[in-house]
């Protein structure tokens, strides 16, 4: 008999080889294209040293570092919260973990004064806060996931209404900058913002590659998955808190960036040919989701520059209706 | 007779429903125990209390004199294995992936993959009659085919304990003598079976130990041939019957003689 293992081994290797390359390639397109165009030599100079250019190395080279790991972070934050809800519609976009973690960061400007780090802390307790009022709302003797999106998709219309009010209550200046941000934008992302989040992104992400074999098992339903020696309380628990923490880091820094998270880990499933919601397609994919959609927002209508999340409320909106039409015949 | 598994003046509930109260169980030690009962009389339920998916409101289950909830989830996976009477398998699963999930306890983050693993995935495969589908989707199977798969994904886990609620449910009639048989086997290999059965027949005929449930209590137990009459049959089911020798294997076989209305 053929040997089991090496099957998926081969398919998940060419996807991780594709989209590695997507990746680069986006990512040196988003270092050449801006205001001046660089060529692809001058890029390569600058980022081996050879030559100095202020405009590639401190101004897009961390907003093409950030569009590609936050686009991890969004797409590994959804899978995440796919997997707990056993579907493809819970993700933290759509149950209002991004409205969450945003209504935190508006707190952090308009009520104190909206350092880095209240912000970030700021999005870190609205984020939380919502996961649990969903799931106090949604818990009635165990867990249905469709109850938690449904519940869930309520929390977060009735959140994005708390956010509008408190930008109309603020002041003229701090609601500007509040409504381009609302949108989810990388527009002047600097050194200066990505340092922190990119460290807590990776400890995140380190932690949760050393359970993500309990996530695939937890996927066989609480009972098979207890049974074969998942701790379920703890995994669930770091879930949510990766999941959050991931979600509100970006958001923190970027606004609430809608539909990656949810697209994300669908599109790297079908294109792993994984079972259940894998967390290493959904990163690539993710990253090549906001990187290339952060590129078309720069492209659409240049010199000005779209805020990302309208490109991806765009391509995500049609994706969430053509998921919801098929939910619903499922249904 | 001695028992590594027992459940000790054990309550039941869910919420304000109560299953089963002071409910005593020796599991025999490597012996086929079937249980037997009429629809929700709590078979499943002390199933799920054994393998611990659901803790006794009072009373102790335990393991070789230890509480079952005071073992590390994986060392307590790689004694009791479970398979429960509806299992739930994720979208776009391959046959072959299912019953390597089987392996979940046997691996940790720097061992993923072994040839006890492999070997483990092959020998269960071939003894729930499933090689043939190794690559085909789950879901696309039918249901006695997906019941054949997660039998299999439970022995790859290679338990001294089976646990298995209703595994024949699915199955036709071949199939079905082929799991007890196999059920049997390793029983003799030296594993405990404990299988909850709707046939009483099949019960009495591979079975060491019956069990007999209703209302949440066991009301009888004991080698087959030595408990069961019409008498239990009656207080247990509720149902008229003739108890015959059975032709093959002359363990007792229970004729109904309730002839519709
Ligand atoms: N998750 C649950 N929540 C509430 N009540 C439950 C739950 N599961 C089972 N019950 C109830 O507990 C009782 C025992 O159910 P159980 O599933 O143990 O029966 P059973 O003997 O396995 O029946 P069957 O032969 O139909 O499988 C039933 O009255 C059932 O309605
Ligand atoms: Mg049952």
């Amino acid at each position: 008999m053929k040997t089991l293992r090496p099957r998926i081994e081969r398919r998940t290797a060419l996807l991780v080889a594709v989209m590695t390359a997507l990746m680069l390639g986006l990512g040196l397109l988003g270092l050449c294209y801006g205001a001046s165009w660089a060529s692809p030599g001058k890029v390569f100079a600058v980022l081996t040293g050879t030559e100095r250019s202020v405009v590639i190395s401190d101004w897009r080279l961390p907003r093409v570092l950030a569009g590609l790991v936050f686009g991890a972070a969004l797409g590994v934050a959804g899978a995440l919260f796919q997997n707990l809800t056993r579907n493809p519609m819970g993700s933290p976009d759509v149950i209002g973990l991004d409205a969450g973690a945003y209504t935190g960061a508006l707190v952090a400007i308009t009520v104190l004064s909206g350092t880095s780090a209240q912000l970030a802390a700021g999005s870190v307790l609205g984020g939380l806060l919502v996961a649990a009022a969903i799931y106090l709302l949604a818990y009635e003797r165990g867990f249905s996931g469709l109850r938690l999106v449904v519940i869930g998709i309520a929390v977060n219309a009735m959140v994005t209404a708390i956010n509008s009010w408190i930008v109309l209550r603020a002041e003229l200046e701090v609601a500007i900058a509040a409504v381009g941000w609302s949108a989810g934008s990388l527009n002047g992302v600097g050194w200066d913002d990505v340092g922190i989040p990119f460290t807590v992104i990776a400890v995140l992400l380190v932690l949760m590659t050393t359970r993500a074999h309990a996530m695939h098992q937890a996927s066989l339903g609480d009972a098979v998955a207890a049974t074969t020696g998942v701790g379920l309380n703890r995994l669930r628990l770091l879930m949510v808190l990766v999941g959050v923490g991931c979600t509100a880091t970006v958001t923190a820094v970027a606004g609430p960036i809608a539909f990656i998270a949810l697209a994300a880990p669908q599109i790297g499933r079908r294109l792993a040919g994984a079972a259940g919601v894998p967390l290493l397609p959904a990163a690539l994919t993710g990253a090549v989701l906001l990187q290339g959609a952060d590129l078309l927002a720069q492209m659409l209508l240049a010199p000005v520059a779209l805020p990302v999340g309208v490109v991806s409320t765009a391509i995500g909106g049609c994706y969430l209706i053509w998921l919801l039409t098929k939910e619903v015949r499922r249904a | 007779m001695t028992a590594r598994l027992t459940a000790r003046d054990i309550t039941l509930r869910y919420g304000d429903r109560v299953v089963s109260t002071r409910l005593n169980l020796d599991v025999p030690d490597g012996a086929f125990t079937a249980v037997v009962g009429p629809n929700a009389c709590g078979k499943s339920t002390l199933l799920r209390a054994l393998v611990r998916l659901l803790r006794p409101e009072a009373g102790h289950v335990e393991l070789d004199g230890r509480e079952v909830g005071a073992y590390a989830p994986k060392t307590l996976a790689r004694q009791l294995g479970f398979l429960p009477q509806d299992p739930l398998a994720p979208d776009d699963i391959k046959v072959w992936q299912l019953v390597s999930r089987g392996r979940f306890p046997h691996q940790s983050l720097l061992a993923l993959w072994s040839p006890d693993d492999e070997e483990a995935v092959t020998e269960a495969m071939a003894a729930a009659g499933v090689e043939d589908l190794a690559d085909r989707p789950v879901q696309e199977l039918s249901g006695g085919q997906r019941q054949r798969v997660w039998i299999a994904m439970v022995l790859a886990q290679r338990t001294s304990y089976l646990l298995l609620d209703e595994p024949t449910s699915f199955l036709d009639i071949t199939h079905q003598y082929q799991l007890l048989g196999l059920l049997a086997r390793l029983r003799d290999e030296g594993r405990t079976v404990i299988a909850v059965l709707h046939d009483i027949n099949q019960a009495c005929r591979f079975a060491d130990h019956l069990v007999a449930m209703r209302d949440g209590s066991v009301i009888a137990e004991g080698v087959p041939g030595d408990i069961v009459d019409a008498a239990l049959m009656k207080d247990v089911f509720d149902l008229p019957s003739v108890i015959v020798p059975d032709p093959v294997t002359g363990t007792p076989m229970v004729v109904p003689t309730l002839q519709g209305e």
